[in-house]
């Protein structure tokens, strides 16, 4: 019986428990006569309810138990035996001959390549048989016991209501805590992770060396080739101000003019328009900007006479990465402007101001704050951008501000580093995640400054 | 005070300088008006331009160069009958036959020395499954239409190298290529001939992986909306909760890939490259969109009728799954949908949990290994071979055609079922 089986098989008996707990529920409405509902304290669908709870919570607890504790007590029972005596004893051509034995028992794989997994095949099968059906018998255990249990305290004063509130109640607290435990694994992986890298590779020279050139083996003291001055820089290069030179201008004037000029009818289409570059998948924008734009902005570097215009060239990733970005400055700039009081500009108009002296002297520098914050969303959102500069920027760290020039950025260089070797803890790897931390400590940063100075805006206006 | 106030002659409008004054001003208004214009127009012809390139490349990835083999059946598999390919010993019998050999022999003997790296890689797998189809063939002489080799494919359609331009005007005096839709396109996987490509395992393991995403984001970002929205407490834990998902919906989504690899890969050691921990991944990434959606429509629900339910008895959770949430489920299904298209399109973290291995057939389970269209699209894009180019393109319009349909549901939802109170 395998484990989704009986998921289904404990979802099952938890339906036939809540059918049996509402039936017997009913039969005391039923049999009571007192009032239009009998003195029943809860209508009956609440004890099905709670038979339900008390048969599937424990079973499905155990379940998850199960699963993480049977595979050491499969492989400890398989240890034991004699067969398993003249397994090499050295850590790594152990391990792989026992997950061998164990994919083949499972009937993962079909053939045996290291020597001595075969005769181990046929213990794994039966430790596995053993405790699965231990764990198989325990949960129906469990969930018989539960749901007996629950059946017995069935009366018609019984408060099945509260019960079952008090663990939806739960239920909503658990689910709202998932948010807190995905920051806090995002938190620790990264520190943890970044903790061992920077016991091999000096944070001083990770922060200030400014030569990026990962050796795969680190030795202490000497220059690594960790420096990733050229990675903030490049980021900061494409995603702050190349992205931002486009998004800030078009975005702007974009929400100006839908928002002040435009007519109601122009308004309706267009801006569900600007929103669809919103809704472009990033992988479809560095495919455009790789096969279309860099190659055009090279040329028109050549044209230039710029000779070294390199076809993975930082502008094409930045002027791509800012038209995708242009509806967040918009929709930003929107909402700031439309929470600026009407009072300030009709006050304007009234003055004898035209519109674009009132939408420039009155409404943008009321605005600023909420647009600021719109732009520092934008800037975070940029530098955190993946698939555009992996796609059409390149992998080669230039300490450059040559547009037309080769530049790589932080998420191209995790990127990178991820995809070589695959051992975990080697410092390519353990780099990715250093860099995951920087990225993400000034993403925060950017968000909550953005935030604090969204909110502070809004509430002058109030 | 000042002159400007006691000076008493009043001010000249009809007079020279202010006509000029107001000319120039009316100058300026107008120029403001257009660069809003402008930037407007450009934004949408960045965006139709982007479409344009993507169809006009794309559209040929739905095509393929066919090419007619005369098959003299009889002859060549030295008289094989109907009766004995068909039937449940069909598959032994054709594997006997040696299929591949047979296609060989017929285009050598049709095409000579041009039948060099004529057909693609799957062409005999194409004959065999004509014949699986229609045993009937084998009994006379036919003619089937074969697709041609990616080189020869590239150089029919536009230009490709010198060489294949020469054997495909060649074969073209013989009128022996067609264009016809390509059905492997749709149903295939992934190869290493771009004539052979298809997108049914990327979009299998898509909608796999999409499924794991909504049945988990779905049910914990909705309880964690009412949770927030109706019962919180304001302390220390709401605050952290709140600043938690508002942080999470701006984190760059490689972090959640470093997540999923430090945790799910690592930690948890699950399946690389599976739906199930793309699905996670993505799931943590779309919970705080789903959440934050979930509290604007909630909150759009008038307190009244809270009150009113209250007023009749029903309990605080009764009052929340009984009213509340009814009421507020068109909102948050469309915020849904819109998380799920960004979960949908979005590549960097299921690059980072390992999904960017060749994968030539489409995942049985959760736990196989699979890819995902937009990673399919970036392996792709990553191919050196020129076929590879519109398949790229092509497989972008089927990922933009899903993405508009289900914004488009979005806001037909929005539409159709929000009340405004």
């Amino acid at each position: 019986m395998t484990g989704t089986a009986l998921l289904f098989l404990v979802l099952g008996l938890g339906l036939i428990g809540w059918i049996a707990g509402r039936a017997r529920a009913a039969a005391f409405v039923r049999s009571a006569k007192a009032g239009p509902r009998g003195s029943v304290n809860s209508l009956p669908y609440y004890h099905g309810w709670f038979v339900a709870i008390c048969a599937i919570a424990p079973a499905l607890a155990f379940m998850f138990i199960w699963q993480s504790i049977s595979p050491s007590l499969v492989t400890n029972m398989v240890l034991s035996a004699p067969a398993a005596a003249d397994l090499p004893q050295e850590g790594f051509a152990r391990a792989a001959i026992l997950s061998e034995a164990r994919a083949i028992a499972q009937g993962l794989q079909t053939a045996a390549f290291q020597d001595g997994s075969e005769k181990l095949v046929p213990l794994y099968k039966n430790a596995l048989s053993y405790y699965k059906w231990i764990g198989v018998a325990a949960t129906l255990l469990l969930l018989f016991a539960g749901g007996a249990f629950a059946f017995t305290r069935i009366k018609p004063d019984f408060r099945a209501r509260s019960k079952v509130e008090r663990v939806v109640m739960f239920g909503l607290l658990v689910a709202s805590l998932i948010a807190i435990l995905t920051t806090l694994g995002i938190f620790a992986s990264l520190i943890f992770e970044s903790w061992r890298f920077f016991s091999m590779v000096s944070p001083f020279e990770f922060l200030f060396g400014t030569e990026w050139n990962p050796k795969s083996t680190v030795t202490p003291g000497a220059d690594n080739g960790y420096g990733a001055i050229p990675l903030f820089w490049g980021t900061i290069f494409i995603g702050a101000i190349i992205a931002m030179i486009v998004a800030i201008p078009l975005g702007l004037m974009s929400a100006i003019f839908l928002t002040q000029y435009a007519s109601a009818t122009v308004r309706k289409w267009m801006k569900p328009i600007l929103e669809i570059l919103a809704g472009v998948p990033t992988v479809v924008y560095g495919y455009f900007a790789a096969l279309t734009v860099a190659p055009a902005v090279r040329d028109f570097a050549v044209m230039l006479g710029v000779s070294n215009a390199a076809s993975d060239n930082a502008l094409a990733a930045g002027i791509v990465m800012g038209v995708m970005i242009i509806p967040l400055v918009s929709s930003m700039s929107d909402d700031s402007i439309a929470a600026v009081p009407s009072a300030m500009r009709d006050g304007s108009l009234a003055m004898g101001a035209t519109k674009s002296e009132t939408i420039k002297q009155v409404l943008l520098p009321a605005a600023l704050p909420g647009v600021v914050g719109g732009v520092l969303l934008a800037v975070s959102r940029a530098i955190g951008e993946t698939m555009i500069v992996v796609m059409a920027a390149g992998y080669t760290a230039n300490l450059t501000a040559n547009p037309f020039a080769t530049i790589t950025t932080v998420t191209v260089q995790i990127v990178a580093l991820l995809t070589g070797d695959q051992d975990f803890g080697s410092p390519h790897t353990l780099a990715a995640f250093a860099l995951g931390l920087a990225l993400f400590v000034t993403t925060f940063f950017l968000n909550y400054v953005a935030l604090r100075v969204v909110k502070k805006y809004r509430e002058a206006y109030e | 005070m000042s002159n400007a106030i006691m000076d008493p002659t009043p001010t000249d409008w009809n007079g020279l300088i202010m006509q000029k004054r107001i000319a120039r001003r009316y100058a300026a208004e107008r120029r403001f008006k257009a660069m809003g214009f402008i930037a407007v127009s450009l934004s949408t012809l960045f965006l139709a331009f982007l479409l344009f390139t993507m169809l006009g490349q794309g559209l040929r990835g739905f095509q393929r160069t066919e090419i007619a083999v005369d098959f003299d059946f009889p002859a060549l598999t030295s008289g094989a009958t109907a009766a004995s390919i068909s039937g449940p010993n069909a598959d032994a019998a054709l594997n006997s036959m040696d299929v591949p050999g047979i296609v060989e022999l017929a285009v050598g003997q049709q095409y000579g020395d041009l039948s060099e790296g004529l057909l693609t890689a799957g062409a005999a797998g194409n004959v065999r499954q004509m014949l699986m189809d229609n045993p009937s063939l084998i009994t006379s002489k036919q003619q089937l239409w074969l697709p041609v080799d990616s080189r020869l494919d590239v150089a029919f359609k536009r230009s490709g190298e010198p060489e294949a331009e020469k054997t495909v005007v060649a074969l073209a005096q013989k009128d022996a290529l067609r264009t016809g839709f390509n059905w492997t396109f749709l149903t295939g996987a992934d190869a290493t001939d771009p004539s052979a490509v298809g997108i049914w395992a990327a979009f299998k393991g898509s909608l796999m992986t999409m499924a794991i995403t909504l049945m988990l984001a779905f049910p914990v970002g909705v309880l964690a909306a009412l949770y927030l929205e109706e019962y919180a407490a304001k302390n220390r834990l709401t605050d952290m909760i709140e600043v938690s998902i508002n942080n999470l919906a701006a984190v760059p989504s490689i972090i959640f890939g470093l997540l999923g690899l430090a945790v799910f890969l690592t930690l948890f050691g699950m399946p690389r490259s599976s739906a199930l921990v793309g699905g996670l991944t993505l799931a943590l990434m779309t919970m705080p969109v789903i959440v934050i959606a979930g509290r604007n429509a909630v909150k759009s629900v008038p307190p009244s009728i809270r009150e009113a339910a209250l007023g009749i008895g029903a309990s605080p959770v009764q009052v929340v799954f009984h009213h509340v949430l009814p009421l507020a489920l068109p909102g948050i299904l469309t915020g849904t949908i819109i998380g799920m298209a960004r979960a949908l399109g979005e590549t960097a973290p299921l690059l980072m949990i390992g999904m960017r291995a060749f994968i030539p057939a489409a995942p049985e389970g959760f736990t196989d290994a699979t890819t995902a269209l937009p990673v399919q699209i970036y392996l792709w894009s990553d191919e050196v071979n020129q076929g590879f180019v519109e398949k790229t393109s092509a497989a972008i319009i089927v990922l933009l055609i899903f993405l508009l349909g289900m914004n488009a549901l979005a806001i037909y939802l929005r539409n159709r079922f929000e009340t405004r109170w």
